[in-house]
């Protein structure tokens, strides 16, 4: 087991199928001072796959950090939150919910199924981009992430 | 749509019994633009009582924030963590953990047990108010909190 070190990559895996978003995201996480590795899938059953490792994800490495889309195909955001929480190996994980969803109903459900924070998609391009960088700002320079157990 | 009140301020219970953190904690949430409330409690019994609005503290409102010290008397942070989180009127609130702790254990522990985020207390002062700060821009500035309508009852 072993706890993020400073120095060490931090591999996020971001839930999203909009590409234009997938893009903001990953030019908003390139200028971020701390080394990071994105990782995308666009569907709920690709994040559960991913988690699992199956098939193309058997190398893939363990997440430090999920960003998760609510509104996904073939396996719904709120499913996939539930179901990671819920997991024994993966609970640990810190979810950014990250959705265009700002539903008073949405924010407290996915609280209630222990989402670590809930923050909606900005509009306005540069808004998302900053939006993005606090996130890393926050998770990477803040907070100590969970150890991987592995 | 909820109805934007004239901002309400922010509620913050402090789980702290170190009475110079509590202290910085205030000097350094003043700075803030946002109106915020800090409710400090310094033992985790006292905090689950608060919480579950017992005696004394019967009229006070729920917190949109809790910054949760592992190491307290009475009833230690990780149990109050606990209790919180398996608790349905009171899980969506989002704890910070706040603690001197750098033990692995603590850490992993602490996020299983659904902890939203797990922060190493600074001893130097300045990065004690940066981090307060860091608090204050992301939870306040950034993220969605639950909705006081519907959290409130």
């Amino acid at each position: 087991m072993s706890v993020k070190n400073i120095g060490s990559t931090v591999e996020i895996l971001l839930v999203e199928d909009n590409p234009g978003d997938v893009r903001l995201t990953i030019e908003a996480l390139k200028e971020s001072k701390i080394l990071n590795n994105l990782n995308v899938v666009d569907d709920g059953i690709e994040a559960m796959a991913y988690l699992n490792k199956e098939g193309k994800y058997k190398d893939r490495p363990h997440p430090d950090l999920i960003i998760l889309d609510l509104n996904l195909p073939r396996k719904d955001g709120r499913e996939v939150l539930e179901e990671i929480k819920e997991h024994k190996n993966f609970k640990r994980i810190p979810i950014v919910i990250l959705t265009i969803s700002e539903a008073e109903e949405d924010i407290l459900k996915t609280y209630q199924l222990h989402a670590n924070c809930f923050i909606t998609k900005p509009v306005d391009i540069n808004q998302f981009i900053k939006v993005v960088k606090s996130v890393s700002n926050f998770w990477f320079s803040i907070v100590k992430l969970p150890p991987d157990g592995e | 749509m909820s109805k934007s009140n004239v901002m309400k301020p922010v509620e913050i219970l402090l789980i702290e019994d170190n009475p110079g953190d509590v202290r910085l904690t205030k000097e350094a949430l003043k700075k803030s633009k946002i109106k915020i409330n800090l409710n400090v409690v310094r033992d985790g019994v006292k905090a689950m009582d608060y919480l579950c609005k017992h005696g004394k503290y019967k009229s006070k409102p729920k917190p949109n924030l809790i910054l949760l010290d592992l190491n307290l008397p009475k009833k230690d942070g990780r149990e109050v963590l606990a209790d919180i989180k398996d608790s349905d009127s009171l899980k969506m609130i989002p704890i910070v953990i706040l603690t001197t702790s750098l033990a692995e254990n603590d850490i992993l522990s602490s996020y299983n047990q659904h902890a939203n985020c797990y922060i190493n207390k600074p001893v130097e002062l300045n990065k004690f108010f940066k981090v307060i700060r860091s608090i204050e821009l992301f939870w306040f500035g950034i993220v969605k909190l639950p909705p006081n309508r519907l959290i409130s009852k």
